[in-house]
């Protein structure tokens, strides 16, 4: 295998480079990649227009929270060493955007102020290290997937409560939608608001790599190693905190998307969760850059959720890794 | 010469006290094998003196410091730990894990300088498994898993080895093999402390023993002063004979005591 480890980092930029045209070029008016290119340097008329200010920030926010997805996902996995872990398993975007709407709800700030993004992050946090505090540590996938589900429908449950005490239909509707997750209509305002965060997050998750493979060997070898595993969980609960509530607040609730990109480069990289975080980060840009044009490119009325589509994907794939592996699930501890 | 000692050592385990003040030394260039019924207190012994739990009272002193006090990678760089069982959560390869020993020392798998590279071939030809390279470790056998872990231990080179039962998963064959590897370490200067629960290995291969019984240790001697009827009948509650066979000690335990709880 080791001959298909070398090009992957190089083919998967070669395919995102080839995505981010595509996703530049696509939409109901198609721009040529020629096009496209000149637009983005010099003045086109509508066509700079719409690259520029409607495009781009679409897909550069489509490159960046994929990135963060599946950063985290590689990061997560590698920390509670479990394949099925990701912030979607354990209710973090449902957090978030309870966080997100309860500031949205209060009037208080537009859908552009940081509050939005800080409180998205607040719910987040707490889903995750409720679920890491819970079920973290010895503990089995049953009880893992189960804290999730169950952090995960609190924080829905809160969400529809507070949708269906508004006041004003309008504000439901656009939180509806907001919660199912799309890239459409975002701005260069909105691109500023996520970068902060994704880059600290990215930071904090890179600087992971070396604690997360002596990890491999469990926690005492790990300590004995000379890895702080309190600080090194701290790091990545953070981080991934961080990146999904920033993305959620921003974006609206996309799933799966960490949870399927480090199972994609696996069979590439091997299963060293230092050597899977970059290529596994790479892959969930990937993934949802192409999703975001799969969604463009779907005939139907109005454009089909992102968050819905990742959704009907990723839950079959979350199934399919549960079957695969269903034997050692039963005895693994998390 | 790296000197490991337990001075007034008391660990609880969440409020349940655990050692009761232990007071320890092990000499370089010696094999300890820390023995006692279940319960007695070694894993926590042995994680106190690696530094993975807070002592209550007293320390567990590398040269005279406090271990917990060492930052955590000139820790690990002074003593390696294995503990019992141990399991592999992802199929990397058994050079990969190996290798994981060289964190302590800022290397790392994929990137090992020529040293770190030969530490590792040492350590895998030391618990014979040559030709098992590239083998996912999840895929071995017990057994082989087990030595694996071993070779990740000893590939770090630190003065102090500490490990938690390497023989208990192994074949009358393998267990040899892995006590003449902490003989030879041991020999070549290292410190080395091993758990165990078969007495016979311990009388053969330690050159100290240390009986260890409800949180305290109740012998730290020659293997032919710690393996006594008495002790054994005391602490283990067993009754046991002990032979001489051609002046190596053999322990045959016999019946369990009524007293014993």
């Amino acid at each position: 295998m080791h001959f298909l480890r070398r090009p992957l980092i190089p083919g998967l930029s070669i395919l995102l480079a080839f995505l981010a045209v595509a996703s530049l070029a696509i939409g109901p008016a198609p721009i040529s990649p020629a096009l496209v290119a000149k637009a983005l340097v010099s003045d086109q008329g509508s066509a700079s227009i719409v690259v520029r200010e409607i495009r781009l920030p679409r897909t550069l926010l489509a490159l960046m929270i994929g990135w963060g997805f599946g950063l985290t996902g590689a990061a997560l996995q590698g920390l509670l060493r479990n394949p099925l872990a990701d912030t979607t398993v354990f209710g973090a975007p449902q957090a978030a955007a309870f966080g997100a709407v309860c500031v949205l709800y209060s009037g208080l700030v537009g859908a552009l102020s940081w509050a939005l993004p800080v409180a998205a992050i607040a719910g987040a946090l707490v889903s995750i290290a409720l679920v890491v505090l819970v079920a973290g540590r010895n503990t089995t996938i049953v009880v893992l997937v189960l804290t999730g589900l169950a952090v995960g429908s609190l924080a829905g449950a809160a969400t529809s409560l507070a949708v269906s005490l508004s006041p004003n239909p309008f504000a439901v509707t656009e939180i509806v939608f907001w919660l199912l997750g799309s890239l459409e209509d975002r701005s260069g305002v909105h691109v500023m608001l996520v970068l902060p965060f994704i880059a600290v997050a990215s930071a904090l998750l890179l600087a992971a790599a070396s604690p997360l493979r002596a990890l491999t060997l469990g926690e005492d070898t790990a300590k004995s190693l000379g890895v702080n595993v309190q600080r090194l969980r701290l790091m990545i609960v953070l981080a991934a905190a961080i990146g999904t509530g920033a993305s959620v607040a921003v974006v609206g609730s996309i799933g799966f998307v960490g949870l399927v990109s480090p199972h994609l480069v696996r069979p590439f990289v091997g299963y060293d969760p230092a050597r899977t975080l970059v290529p596994s980060g790479l892959a969930g840009a990937a993934l949802l850059l192409a999703a975001d044009c799969a969604v463009r490119l779907i005939p139907t009325g109005a454009e089909v959720k992102i968050g819905v589509l990742t959704a009907m994907l990723g839950v079959p794939f979350f199934l399919w890794v549960i079957f695969r592996r269903k034997a050692e699930l039963a005895e693994t501890p998390a | 010469m790296t000197h490991l000692a337990a001075r007034s050592l008391a660990v609880s385990l969440g409020h349940k006290p655990v050692l009761g003040g232990i007071d320890l030394a092990f000499t370089p260039g010696r094999l300890t094998m820390v023995i006692g019924p279940n319960g007695a207190g070694k894993t926590t012994l042995l994680r106190a003196l690696a530094g993975l739990v807070t002592p209550e009272k007293g320390a567990a002193l590398l040269d005279d410091r406090p271990v917990a006090r060492m930052s955590g990678p000139e820790r690990a760089r002074a003593i390696a730990y294995l503990p019992q069982g141990g399991a592999v959560a992802w199929p990397l390869s058994v050079a990969s894990v190996v290798a994981l020993g060289r964190l302590p020392h800022g290397e790392e798998p994929d990137s090992l300088p020529p040293l770190g590279r030969e530490a590792v071939a040492e350590a895998i030809a030391a618990v014979g498994l040559q030709g098992f390279e590239n083998r996912p470790a999840t895929a071995l056998s017990g057994g082989e898993r087990a030595r694996v872990l071993l070779a990740r231990a000893l590939a770090t080179k630190a003065p102090v080895l500490l490990v938690d039962e390497p023989i208990a998963a192994l074949d009358p064959r393998h267990q040899l093999r892995v006590l003449e590897v902490l003989r030879a370490y041991a020999q070549g200067g290292g410190t080395v402390v091993a758990i165990t629960h078969d007495l016979t290995l311990a009388a053969r291969y330690a050159d100290e023993v240390v009986l260890m019984d409800r949180g305290a240790v109740r012998a730290h001697a020659t293997p032919e002063e710690v393996l006594t009827r008495d002790h054994m009948a005391a602490s283990f509650g067993v009754e046991a004979r002990i032979l001489n066979d051609d002046g190596r000690l053999v322990v045959v335990t016999e019946n369990p005591l009524p007293s014993a709880s």
